[in-house]
């Protein structure tokens, strides 16, 4: 069995004390340095949409403002994804590290974690590590503060834009765009927004150079992967691994020897069937062999005894709940997908409606105003042409 | 009513007046009130000088902000994917069963509500709830009825 | 920055400005997209999705009201994935509609209605939802029906409520599914801050947002034996009324309009222009009563700056948003009320016919008008002084109704008395309307003379600017207003609510000085009022002005206070302004309201 084994890394969760030298060597380089360094690692954003984390930074950089902020997007959401719980209760200091750099290099003064309300059991703990960090930054003659913005309970305020709408008072509804967060962001102000893990990796970039990160990891896919495990699993729970591994790889590993379909990426990822394990990849879209898949980490292992109807509709539920409502392709489109699979099933509608629910779906795909309604379209056609007759019958 | 006001008012100096400042002051309500009154909306929006309306459309975007009268504790049940496949129902059944209520009511003491929520981000560990901001994860039945009989006992010490 | 983009739209070149949206710049070159949650009045949602076109070399499709231009870009408004995408918004909006067309007050003016029609939505559609949900339909108000199953959630009415009247009645509700639009605690809109005004009426793309029609009830009047139906008509439906009835922005149909009132069979056929004049000798004097107070009884009670209080959308504004200021509203009845209270009282006695058998309808460009015409404090005559208010729209369809070809039909004359009046009583349809036509009247009590401004038109309070200022100096009054001389009258005019809260703010702030204020619910004043033909914009907005103030320039008489109905009414039955009838019948009184 042994031998099965993906190999666990220890970067993101490795217990380091030594912020202050991290910060002081990082505070002493010259800002495009330290952005170059990120550049060249490799990194591109943790929460799985995965623009390039360098870039962000430069963008924002360069963005003129008077004021300009960084946030820690802690509104972890998406079903199966529970890694950047784990980060903030285990490694806080190389989050809020991450973010004191980025205030650095891009001129930011303020930094604020957006916590989701789920777990606001975080908040006593989290509170005291930035009131250490504070102190240390004194220390530094670094002015930057970090404040915590907890949620109330929101899928959606995950989105960026919508995030930005959260912490102005209003509703979490997605803004259209352009404009993008690093010219206008919170209060129409240059934003760099970051996972949470993200932030932690670059803890680790600056601290080893980026050669180490570049190290790990595959072409367009560079560095460790923190993966939230659950599902049909003897082993669940937290695991950072090197991308570039196949879905076949991943489940010798952690699947119960009886893994029918792994749903890759939460609600919002996609379904892969056991016959495509060996070709399907987990990392970014890029020049890779097969299929890849990007991620926010979250895995989630089915078994023969599960049924990918059920499984479907349980994440429609969720988007018909968890869409904010207001733009038409997914406020009433996750009602009708939801509502059509349950026609199908209960024979009001024949098999071709789901044919017209596909095009629906991918009609959603391409109109939706933000990421959740694009990707409703990645579980439901993913599990739909993959286990249609699970649908009807 | 004015200890509404009064309340309200204090959370505005806390936390500030304007707009931006809606969200933790009506999580400030919440957590003092368990829920968000009609009242209480009015003077925030009084406050912040912005529509009661917008208060009401605000609040009830977000599923913690809750604007009906609560149970002092609000028990929510995460019922996405891996707490589904881990028997989040056997969970509400038996929760059901104790506080006699349905999912979404209150016991007639005040003291629990019974809500669906979706990811509690415990998903290696389901099935999970959390109780008021506390999470509880790999419940079964036994362990449900020992977390209230638990909480029970802190609220009533003399049984 | 503002450098020009060069694109294509459906392969033909066009430049436009940076920062374009790609709907503008298809508007440039004549090309439509649909749209749906888009209104020239608002600001962007990009919400419906409807207007998506596809941009060559780009995966997903772009909101064409949202999405700046970028140069090199090819747009494709028509492409298979543009339209089915389209197709596809519109099944779905009719999905969440209560698609109950044939049953539907909006039938026939429907921008859904019109896309499906456009789009053959056939029946092998998507799942009709609203048997799934659960839905309020809300008539309570006695202008506004709020019917929740019609709603397409393009929140149209949720910016009009608060960006551009910044009342706040409106706000989206819930997330997902449950998403939908409500007033606080999903009370009823009477209940609320809701002022009447129904711009979010004049916006609605379909028949959740609708006036609430008395159609029938004036029908069943005029067809009664016993009655006696007197109609009054407001300043701004004969600019208006004609779009309704096939005819172009901007044409004044006063002529057909009383034509037409005839052959529907109202016996008095009246103006409210009249009673417009007569508001203006009342609230004139009572502007130089409070003045007089101020400055030569110091009187510490006196409220300045006087405000109008013709518009109830203000009125009700004000009762909500700024009560301690209630004293500063003119206590002047707006026109519509002072003709009611007349018509009962001094019209009846006139055309010797009892009170109880005169039946008194208005027609108003306002949905407001409904609401205060339902006031308890509208009943000085004894009776409900306006029994019933019919909007433009009302009026037109029950032109259609009866069939009779508008356009070709000959002028008419009003009836005597209450039927004559001047150009000032005009244009109090339009925005500084009011302020004008005070102004040519106070000024000449106090002086004796015609305002300094060339052929009576004071410019500088006309236009569309959301706020205007104006100072007229006061040189060499007669004996009797010795007091004003050198005095220079600061007057405001604000059109639009949220103008109107902008002026209310400075005036609580205290850094504005102003005597006199006018301010107008609805954009453009009443021409632009919420029971106006739809669709309403800027443009059409200016062309109802052009058109009110060249009906103000072809009357023979141009001041209030020169109408000699209304002198006639002062001899016969009022004696005085703000004499003791007056006070009985013209004025009123208003009360502080709740702040949701």
């Amino acid at each position: 069995m042994a031998n099965k084994k993906l190999k666990r890394l220890d970067l993101v969760f490795k217990d380091e004390k030594d912020t202050e030298s991290v910060l002081k060597k990082t505070f002493s380089r010259s800002n495009a340095d330290v952005i170059n360094d990120l550049i060249s690692s490799g990194l591109k954003g943790r929460g799985g949409a995965g623009f390039p984390t360098g870039l962000k930074w430069k963008l924002t950089a360069d963005a003129k403002g008077d004021e300009k902020y960084v946030i820690c997007n802690a509104d972890e959401g998406e079903p199966g994804t529970f890694k950047d719980r784990e980060i903030l209760s285990k490694v806080p200091h190389k989050v809020l590290a991450g973010m004191a750099i980025c205030g650095r290099v891009t001129g930011a003064k303020k930094g604020f974690i957006y916590l989701r309300g789920e777990y606001r059991f975080l908040l006593p703990g989290l509170n005291e590590e930035i009131e250490k960090f504070h102190k240390l930054l004194e220390k530094l003659d670094c002015r930057f503060r970090v404040e915590v913005f907890t949620g109330s309970g929101a899928y959606i305020c995950g989105e960026e834009s919508a995030l930005f709408e959260s912490m102005e008072g209003k509703r979490g509804e997605p803004r259209n765009k352009p404009p993008f967060p690093t010219t206008s962001g919170y209060r129409g102000k240059p934003t760099v927004i970051n996972n949470v893990e993200t932030l932690a990796h670059t803890y680790s970039i600056f601290k080893y150079g980026p050669e180490k990160f570049q190290d790990l990891g595959v072409q367009d896919s560079r560095g460790s992967k923190v993966f939230s495990v659950s599902g049909d699993t003897p082993n669940p729970g937290i695991y950072e691994l090197e991308f570039g591994m196949t879905l076949q790889k991943f489940v010798d590993d952690f699947g119960d020897g009886d893994t029918k379909a792994v749903q890759v990426g939460g609600a919002s990822g996609f379904c892969v069937p056991r016959k495509k394990f060996g070709k399907t990849i987990i990392g970014y879209q890029g020049r890779l062999q097969g299929e890849s898949l990007p991620t926010g980490g979250s895995m989630m292992i089915f078994n023969s005894s599960r049924s990918m109807y059920n499984v479907l509709h349980n994440y429609l539920d969720f988007f018909v709940e968890e869409s904010c409502g207001q733009c038409t392709p997914c406020r009433v489109g996750t009602q009708q997908l939801l509502l059509g699979i349950e026609a199908v099933k209960k024979g009001e509608r024949s098999s071709s409606y789901l044919d017209k629910l596909l095009e629906l779906a991918e009609t959603m795909r391409v109109t939706a105003k933000c990421g959740l309604g694009q990707s409703v379209a990645n579980s439901f056609a993913s599990i739909v042409e993959n286990f249609k007759e699970e649908m009807i019958y | 009513m004015e200890d509404v006001k009064l309340m309200v008012k204090e959370l505005a100096d806390n936390y500030g007046r304007s707009e931006e400042n809606l969200l933790p002051i009506l999580q400030g309500i919440v957590e003092r009130e368990k829920y968000i009154s009609e009242e209480a909306m009015v003077e925030v929006a009084r406050e912040l000088d912005i529509s009661a309306a917008q208060v009401y459309g605000t609040a009830t975007f977000y599923s913690f902000l809750e604007t009906k009268p609560t149970g002092k504790y609000v028990i929510r049940v995460c019922k996405t994917i891996s707490c589904m496949i881990k028997g989040k129902n056997d969970i509400i059944r038996e929760l059901e069963n104790v506080l006699r209520i349905k999912m979404g009511e209150t016991t007639h003491d005040n003291l629990f509500s019974l809500r669906e929520t979706n990811c509690l981000g415990q998903c290696h560990k389901g099935p999970a709830m959390l109780i008021n901001d506390t999470p509880y994860t790999e419940l079964t039945p036994e362990k449900v009825r020992k977390i209230l009989c638990d909480i029970r006992n802190i609220e009533f010490p003399a049984n | 920055m503002s450098e020009i983009i060069n694109l294509t739209i459906d392969n033909v070149p066009v430049s436009v400005k940076e920062g374009t949206t790609i709907l503008e710049a298809a508007k440039k070159i004549n090309v439509r997209i649909p749209t749906l949650c888009y209104h020239q009045d608002l600001c962007v949602a990009g919400n419906c999705r409807v207007c998506v076109v596809e941009q060559k070399g780009a995966d997903r499709l772009l909101p064409s009201c949202a999405m700046p231009v970028s140069e090199g870009m090819e747009i494709l408004t028509n492409s298979l994935k543009a339209r089915n995408a389209r197709k596809h918004m519109i099944e779905l909006l009719v999905s969440e509609h209560r698609a109950d067309c044939t049953r539907c007050y909006k039938n026939g003016n429907c921008e859904l209605q019109e896309l499906s029609s456009e789009y053959i939505i056939g029946e092998d559609g998507f799942i009709d939802l609203i048997p799934y949900k659960e839905y309020t339909i809300d008539h309570y108000s006695p202008s506004i029906i709020k019917d929740d199953s019609k709603c397409i959630r393009c929140q149209r009415c949720v910016r009009t409520c608060n960006e551009l009247q910044k009342i706040g009645a409106l706000a989206v509700a819930y997330k997902g599914k449950d998403m939908k639009i409500s007033t606080f605690f999903e009370k009823p809109m009477f209940e609320v801050v809701c002022t009447n005004c129904g711009q979010c009426i004049n916006r609605c793309p379909t028949g959740a947002l609708t006036e609430k029609t008395y159609i029938d009830r004036v029908w069943a009047e005029i067809n009664h034996e016993d009655k006696h139906v007197v109609v009054q008509t407001a300043p701004a439906v004969r600019v208006a009324l004609g779009e309704a009835l096939g005819m172009e922005p901007g044409e004044i149909v006063t002529g057909k309009l009383v034509a037409a009132l005839r052959r529907l069979g109202f016996d008095s056929v009246l103006d409210t222009d009249f009673t417009a004049d007569l508001t203006i000798i009342e609230e004139g004097n009572e502007l130089l009563q409070r003045l007089k107070k101020a400055l030569v009884d110091k009187d510490p009670d006196v409220r300045l700056p006087l405000t109008t209080s013709c518009s109830p959308g203000w009125v009700k504004f004000i009762e909500h948003a700024f009560p301690e200021y209630l004293d500063n509203v003119s206590t002047a009845k707006s026109p519509q009320q002072m003709f009611g209270a007349l018509a009962k009282t001094f019209y009846a006695k006139k055309i010797k016919v009892a009170p109880e058998n005169i039946v008194s309808i208005s027609i108003m460009p306002c949905t407001a008008k409904k609401y205060e015409a339902d006031r308890p404090e509208m009943r000085s005559s004894g009776y409900k002084d306006v029994d019933y208010v019919l909007t433009t729209r009302e009026l037109a369809l029950m032109i259609r109704q009866a069939g009779i070809d508008f356009a070709s039909l000959p002028d008419d004359d009003y009836d005597s008395i209450m039927g004559e009046s001047s150009g000032a009583g005009v244009i109090f349809g339009a925005t500084g309307g009011v302020m004008e036509a005070a102004l040519r009247t106070a000024y000449e009590i106090v002086t004796g003379r015609e305002v300094p401004f060339k052929n009576l038109n004071i410019t500088p309070v006309r236009g569309m600017e959301g706020v205007r200022e104006a100072t007229i100096k006061i040189e060499d009054p007669l004996p009797e207003w010795k007091f004003l001389d050198g005095v220079e009258l600061k007057c405001c005019v604000a059109h639009g609510l949220a103008n109107a809260k902008k002026v209310m703010d400075a005036v609580k702030a205290g850094t504005v000085g102003y005597h006199f204020i006018e301010i107008m619910a609805c954009p453009g004043g009443c021409l632009g009022g919420g029971g106006q033909p739809i669709p309403t914009n800027e443009e059409i907005r200016e062309k109802r002005t052009a058109a009110i103030y060249r009906e103000d320039e072809n009357k023979p008489i141009r001041k209030s206070h020169e109408n000699p109905e209304v002198i006639r009414l002062y001899k016969e039955f009022l004696k005085e302004p703000l004499g003791e009838i007056s006070h009985k019948l013209l004025h009123t009184h208003y009360r502080a309201r709740n702040r949701y």
